[in-house]
């Protein structure tokens, strides 16, 4: 194992790299760009035996992707913002099929108006399209989680393609040390896709055929159960993985937990913020932890209300608006898992950092004063605040 | 190539039992492409009839690797497909070559898939892209499409008091698909089997793309009798409306030259949607298509001179 400098784009290409992957279809888009540099260059250096496919529009790059995922291949991309919304009818195509392709995604806002910068208004806009969803919060887990991914998309029984979602710029674009197995070593822990060809004409199938009224709903009430195999298959692939790297993932991650009263509920960059200043208020005593979230999709329910039971209130940060809904996106999923499980739980829905506007360290502090405020007793039961915009 | 019906393989890999239309000849047209296969091949299917009709879960019409995946993407599936099993002989990992065809209609060609069909000739993949066209979006009920011929009627371009038919012209889809340069295109017609056989194999054995345009008339949405698709697709050829050639290298070739043609009006009046411009206030469309086809045939003609 050896410590090397790269941006979360470069983990994110540096682990395909080491994962042998057979072709990429991939289209350039702000701040996902380097990761397809970068893996060009491997390609152009002979370091990967990959076929790129250099595609006209991300449209093309997952639909090709699909292709070659149905022949066997073991199969990647990344994309952004407009290019992820432009995918959006192949993102469903591409889980309905169970094709295990894995793509980074350096999340950014969506138009209009037209901005580069990151938030989570991108995957959110895809959030129910059958993929497992994956953030990670540095270059770090970006690197091990991209690992991971192919490995449990590959899971022959999940068979779903995953997303490694990092925060546009914040991450993709952050230097930091990142810890990288040596090649061997992903290679023993992800050998080859074998036997996996849907296109063999020696067994010739009907492949994304036509499913009216009286066959559709069962395909996709299948679909919904296949989703509930992931965190089993999770576990295993952590678990392992752990062995490999010392690293160990799960659903999510807690801080501080330990006798909370309140908690922020994050996914991202936004989670060391969290953590940094949980640290800070627990050494004046605030009871404060931080449950950075890694799998989003699917959901990890019963998990979380475990996690969550002992606090009085939570604040849910979310990087999105679900424009005309209740809550964030995130927020919407907390309030659903824990109806009739945490009766008493009070919820803070804080929407925050859109377009890349910075959350600062006393942003957060403000929220915890206030989710503490919302643990009294004649605080409202549930809230949503904007942070750092101008009302 | 075989010059008779007895040397072609009588193996079926559109089985019977679809549900395409009475008269179409789309499904003729598609068995006659099979017979053309030199191999193992998957065929890649945009959404349009073809598609509907012959995969209705739990049943399928094929006998070979089938996918669908969506309207506008034929071209770039199947770019995946040849690309995933070019990585994976080359890894040893797969073990024979398969030929990849893709298959869209006017609508998922002319129009919304032309983005991708482009992208997948300029970069060169070896694959086989068939346009079975029937002039309109026949699927979702006759409505225009860029390949729609001036003056038809559709269910978007209905002729009214003020408008009538369609006003825009057709799309030369060979000429946009040999402006990538590709190694061979052509059209080919369902009444002339052995040109289209000949061809649809010889866009299988160029290393690189190769683009075939197929005219296959439509009953339903062109307004002629089930029973007449195949000369309605035949006079189609002998008025020069639709002319049969080849473009191997960028060299054209006319493979079935109409020295003695008819007029495009044989043509026309064989179809109820061109009814309406018989009337004597529209008769100057159909001069107008006229002059379309002569101006075509002509530049055809210099073309395959060069």
């Amino acid at each position: 194992m050896k410590r090397i400098g790269l941006t979360g784009d470069e983990a994110i290409a540096y682990a395909a790299k080491q994962c042998d992957v057979d072709v990429v279809s991939a289209y350039p888009i702000t701040p996902q760009t380097i990761i397809v540099e970068k893996y060009s260059e491997y390609v152009a250096n002979g370091e990967v035996d990959t076929e790129f496919i250099n595609v006209e529009s991300e449209h093309s790059a997952l639909s090709a992707c699909i292709g070659a995922s149905l022949t066997g291949a073991r199969v990647f991309t990344a994309t952004a913002s407009q290019g992820l919304a432009l995918m959006h009818e192949l993102l469903y195509i591409a889980s309905s099929l169970r094709c295990p392709i894995v793509m980074g995604i350096a999340n950014r806002s969506l138009s209009a108006p037209l901005n580069i910068h990151g938030d989570h208004s991108d995957m959110m806009g895809s959030r129910d399209c059958g993929w497992i969803q994956i953030f990670a919060e540095n270059a770090q887990e970006a690197y091990d989680w991209t690992i991971q991914a192919f490995r449990l998309s590959e899971d022959p029984e999940v068979l779903l393609p995953s997303s490694v979602n990092i925060d546009g710029f914040i991450i993709s674009h952050s230097m930091e040390g990142v810890e990288v197995l040596e090649d061997e070593a992903v290679r023993a822990f992800l050998p080859p896709r074998s036997g996996a060809c849907a296109v063999d004409p020696r067994r010739p199938s009907t492949i994304g055929p036509v499913a009216l009224p009286d066959y559709y709903f069962e395909f996709k009430r299948q679909q919904a159960e296949v989703m509930k195999r992931v965190p089993v298959a999770l576990e295993r692939v952590c678990r392992e993985f752990n062995r490999i790297s010392g690293r160990r993932y799960g659903k999510f991650q807690s801080y501080g937990m330990d006798g909370a009263r309140t908690a922020i509920i994050c996914m991202g960059s936004a989670a060391g913020t969290a953590r940094h200043v949980a640290k800070a208020l627990r050494g004046k005593g605030e009871r404060v932890g931080v449950v950075k979230l890694w799998l989003y999709r699917p959901f990890p329910v019963d998990e979380l209300v475990r996690e969550l039971e002992g606090l009085r209130s939570v604040v849910v940060m979310d990087r999105a608006i679900s424009f005309g809904a209740p809550f964030g996106p995130l927020c919407s999923d907390l309030i659903g898992t824990i109806h009739g499980k945490l009766p008493k739980l009070k919820v803070l829905n804080a929407i925050y950092g859109l377009g890349g506007r910075d959350i600062t360290e006393k942003d957060v502090e403000g929220l915890y004063r206030e989710g503490l405020r919302m643990a009294e007793a004649k605080a409202p039961m549930v809230r949503v605040k904007y942070v750092g915009v101008r009302e | 190539m075989m010059s008779t019906l007895r040397e072609l393989t009588t193996e079926e890999l559109l089985a019977p039992g679809h549900r395409m239309c009475a008269g179409c000849p789309v499904p003729t047209f598609i068995r006659m492409t099979l017979k053309a296969l030199r191999g193992p091949a998957v065929l890649v299917n945009a959404t349009g009839c073809l598609e509907v009709s012959t995969s209705i879960y739990p049943y399928t019409a094929w006998r070979l690797p089938w996918v669908h995946v969506a309207f506008e993407n034929a071209a770039a599936v199947a770019s995946g497909i040849e690309a995933g099993f070019k990585a994976l002989m080359r890894k040893g990992r797969w073990d024979q070559k398969v030929d990849v065809i893709a298959i869209g209609g006017d609508g998922g060609t002319f129009d919304i898939g032309l983005q991708a069909l482009s992208g997948a000739l300029e970069r060169g993949h070896d694959f086989l892209y068939i346009c079975y066209d029937n002039e309109a979006y026949m699927n979702t009920g006759i409505q225009r499409s860029g390949s729609t011929t001036f003056g038809a009627a559709t269910t978007t371009s209905p002729p009214g008091a003020k408008i009538p038919g369609k006003r825009e012209w057709k799309k030369d889809l060979i000429a946009i698909a040999v402006a990538h340069d590709i190694p061979y295109a052509a059209t080919a017609s369902v009444a002339f089997w052995k040109d289209c056989i000949a061809k649809v194999r010889k866009g299988i054995e160029v290393d690189g793309p190769a683009v075939i345009h197929a005219i296959t008339p439509c009953p339903r949405g062109w307004r002629h009798e089930p029973s007449e698709s195949i000369k309605v697709a035949r006079l189609a050829v002998q008025t020069r409306f639709f002319p049969l050639y080849e473009v191997e290298n960028g060299k054209y070739r006319i493979t079935l030259p109409v020295p003695n043609p008819l007029p495009v009006e044989e043509l026309l009046k064989t179809q109820g949607r061109f009814r309406h411009l018989f009337k004597p206030e529209n008769r100057w469309m159909i001069e107008a298509i006229q002059r379309w086809v002569d101006k075509n045939y002509e530049r055809l003609l210099k073309l395959s001179q060069l």
